[in-house]
């Protein structure tokens, strides 16, 4: 059996290291909103021939949109991003781009309002919240029987936050880095990793319900402790977890190398969401379950203020 | 195997048969209606970014001290459908959405923008002199400048009213300096007959049979409802309100057709991977779980030509990511049956109590991610509604294939005495040596 809980304190540094580089991106504005958020207009062009971003950005620049920005994708691509445009203005500036770039063909065209914009930027948060509350209220009903079903809501929904906060920092990173923008897709992303983060977090938790109710009725001398009833689920759990995602990641990967460049960020997305998943539900959730029964916080707490005297 | 067994059996291959029937490409579908669905056409549904066409999103924004009235909008949709119509797209989708939104979806559109100048005509209504002929109701009269007596501007009111019989009519006034120019025009040419067209549309031809001053009626064969949508077409001579664009999408079809072929390419291909996984790690039960994802895919896209689910792009990867996340529950129930078999249990047992053993699991798990689709279907829109759906369909199908279906697979399967080796179901260890 592998030692899961009692290497906790390393799970928490991981957890750190792997959410702490995403929440700086965050932070410092990494997050990219897309013309979903924030309205705009949306062209994707395809070239006869290969093209630079600078001489597409131009041609766009010298149409009178100074803030275009074009980014070039596979296949002789580009997506020009502007203010929202009327139809006639976008063709004039579709057609100037081709005179000055090289001939091509639109591909596909879309604006967004400012104010469905803002609707949808509101109906993400509170679907955000919404979701966390009904998860909140499942799990604390599912494990009724079980003591503190609070807790097991709690860090059911802090693996959660958990992944979700991972997803939003990797693409601040992605932000930063190659300028990607969120869009409508990426909220749904989010939502669907929380879903199969939750589920597996449950699938964990319900075995430590059934072996918790089993390893009660033992007697006194041979029964495990919280601490051991929950590594020895998280144990059983793990080849299920593991195949899991490993199977969800096979067609994800597929999607990710020959599906179409339109959804690949939201299939990157998912499938980034899978993996943190994965892991927050075996190790992430279960460790915070063990450090709630062991009062690891308020121990900590102690020895940090006895501590403090000790200096003064 | 006991008889209930076998009838079991049978059913999931009429259940799979079934499925396979309807889901395969060009189906010759059923022959009967169910709540008024003609069941003859199965064809797949595609979303506009599959099958390339325009989305155009519409928000009524009333000027100033204008306030949006009860009917407007169906007075705007109604307009819309005209003009839509008058595009000749085949099956255009045109609804409310809201108090004050329009949502016009015309797929497999070629040329979008087309469409586009068309929303933005002005609604022009036209008195015409056609000679001594009565046009058709719905006919389309291309404006003709030299014949025509009164435009949209000329009107002053315009409301519905029933004449002495109790049918319903039109009745319009004019503006002052039209209505001279009107009753000059009509005693001059008495007898002939004047055709009145919205959007190029006729609606009504009348003889003229008198002089007419400021105001007149137009009679045709019309129910009171639609007396009154003419007359408010009339009486605006465009939109009751002007209309604003908050959305466009618009997708070339062979956008749509590559994204399509793409995405399909991806699913098979990640389907194969899952199957050689499951058969590679599970051996006997991962060839089950192989046979109960065929008939998942098959069911789900049953399903899915059925109720009819319109399949967009994201919601074809959700699609393909439940084929994925489907095996998840038989992955739960062969680990429970290689721990029992690992315990030293016999494989009848084993199996039986594995399934048992994991059901709750199953069922907890996924109604995490049913709720999630609530969510998702009742703040998303367009798109994510259509994945929250797919996801939805998808996770209640894999619950019946992968315990039903699996099950009694399995049960067949061993019975089959070469087949029940502990080795071939995955579970290398020898009996006892892990607690």
């Amino acid at each position: 059996m592998f030692a899961i809980t009692s290497r906790r304190g390393w799970w928490y540094l991981l957890s750190l290291a792997l959410l702490l580089p995403g929440v700086i991106a965050l932070l410092t504005g990494g997050l990219k909103p897309g013309i979903d958020f924030t309205g705009g207009s949306l062209i994707q062009l395809r070239f006869d021939e290969t093209v630079t971003q600078q001489a597409v950005q131009a041609a766009a620049v010298e149409r009178g949109y100074p803030g275009a920005t074009v980014q070039l994708t596979e296949d002789r691509g580009a997506l020009v991003r502007t203010p929202p445009l009327e139809v006639e203005a976008k063709d004039a500036l579709v057609s100037a781009i081709f005179d000055h770039v090289g001939p091509g063909q639109e591909l596909s065209f879309s604006t967004i309002g400012p104010v469905v914009g803002a609707e949808l930027t509101r109906a993400a948060a509170i679907g955000v919240a919404v979701a966390s509350a009904l998860i909140l209220l499942y799990v604390m009903w599912a494990f009724r029987r079980m003591e503190r079903p609070v807790v097991l809501g709690l860090a059911a929904i802090g693996a959660l936050l958990h992944d979700a906060l991972f997803l939003l920092g990797v693409f601040a990173l992605l932000g930063h880095v190659i300028d990607v923008q969120v869009d409508a897709l990426f909220v749904t992303a989010i939502l669907t990793v929380i879903g199969f983060s939750v589920n597996d977090t449950i699938v964990v938790f319900d075995r430590i319900r059934e072996n918790r109710q089993r390893h009660l009725r033992l007697p006194d001398a041979q029964r495990p402790d919280f601490e051991q009833t929950v590594n020895f689920s998280a144990n059983q759990s793990l080849s299920r977890s593991l195949n899991t995602s490993l199977t969800a990641l096979l067609v994800l990967l597929a999607l990710i190398v020959l599906g179409g460049p339109t959804i690949r960020l939201f299939v990157v997305a998912l499938a980034a969401g899978f993996m943190i998943g994965t892991y927050s539900s075996i190790f992430a959730a279960s460790s915070a379950l063990v450090s709630w029964d062991r009062r690891d916080v308020p121990r900590a707490w102690e020895r940090f203020r006895s501590r403090l005297t000790l200096v003064r | 195997m006991r008889r209930r067994q076998w009838a079991t059996l049978a059913a999931i291959a009429v259940i799979f048969g079934f499925a396979l029937y309807v889901s395969l490409p060009g189906t010759p579908g059923l022959p009967f209606e169910v709540a008024g669905r003609d069941l003859s056409d199965l064809r797949f549904r595609q979303g506009l970014d599959l099958q390339g066409g325009l989305h155009v999103r519409f928000q009524a924004s009333p000027p100033p001290g204008q306030q949006l009235q009860d009917g407007d909008m169906d007075a705007v949709k109604r307009i819309i459908e005209n003009r839509v119509n008058a595009l000749g797209v085949a099956e255009p989708l045109i609804q409310i959405e809201g108090d004050n939104r329009l949502i016009v979806e015309l797929p497999g559109v070629d040329d979008p923008e087309e469409a586009i100048r068309v929303f933005r005509q002005t609604g022009q209504l036209l008195v015409i002199n056609t000679g001594f002929d009565f046009i058709d109701e719905g006919t389309i009269l291309p404006a003709d400048p030299s014949q025509t007596v009164l435009r949209g501007r000329d009107l002053r009111d315009a409301r519905v009213g029933f004449d002495s019989l109790g049918a319903p009519m039109i009745e319009f006034d004019l503006q002052p300096d039209a209505a001279n120019r009107f009753q000059t025009y009509t005693a001059s040419h008495l007898n002939e007959v004047l055709t009145i067209t919205v959007d190029d549309v006729v609606i009504s031809s009348a003889r003229i049979e008198a002089a007419i001053r400021e105001s007149g009626v137009i009679r045709g064969s019309f129910t009171a409802d639609e007396a009154r949508n003419v007359a408010i077409q009339l009486r605006y001579g465009a939109l009751p309100v002007p209309l604003e664009v908050v959305e466009t999408l618009s997708v070339r079809p062979t956008l749509g057709r590559e994204s399509l072929e793409l995405s399909l390419r991806a699913g098979v291909v990640g389907a194969l991977l899952v199957l050689i996984f499951m058969v590679a790690f599970y051996r006997v039960p991962g060839l089950v779980a192989a046979l109960a994802l065929a008939v998942y895919a098959s069911v789900v896209f049953a399903v899915f030509k059925l109720i009819p689910v319109t399949l967009t792009l994201s919601g074809l990867a959700g699609f393909i990511l439940s084929v994925g996340v489907a095996v998840d529950a038989n992955i739960l129930i062969f680990e429970r049956t290689r721990e029992e078999l690992r315990s030293g249990r016999a494989i009848r047992g084993a199996v039986e109590s594995g399934f048992n053993r994991a059901w709750t699991s199953i069922r907890d798990s996924n109604i995490s991610t049913l709720i999630i689709c609530a969510v998702l279907f009742g703040f998303g829109s367009g798109g994510v509604r259509g994945f929250a759906v797919t996801l939805a369909i998808g996770v209640a199908v894999s619950m019946f294939s992968a315990i039903t279906v699996s099950r009694n697979l399995l049960r067949l399967a061993i019975t089959w005495p070469a087949l029940t080796r502990p080795r071939l179901f995955g579970a290398g260890a020898p009996a006892g040596s892990e607690a």
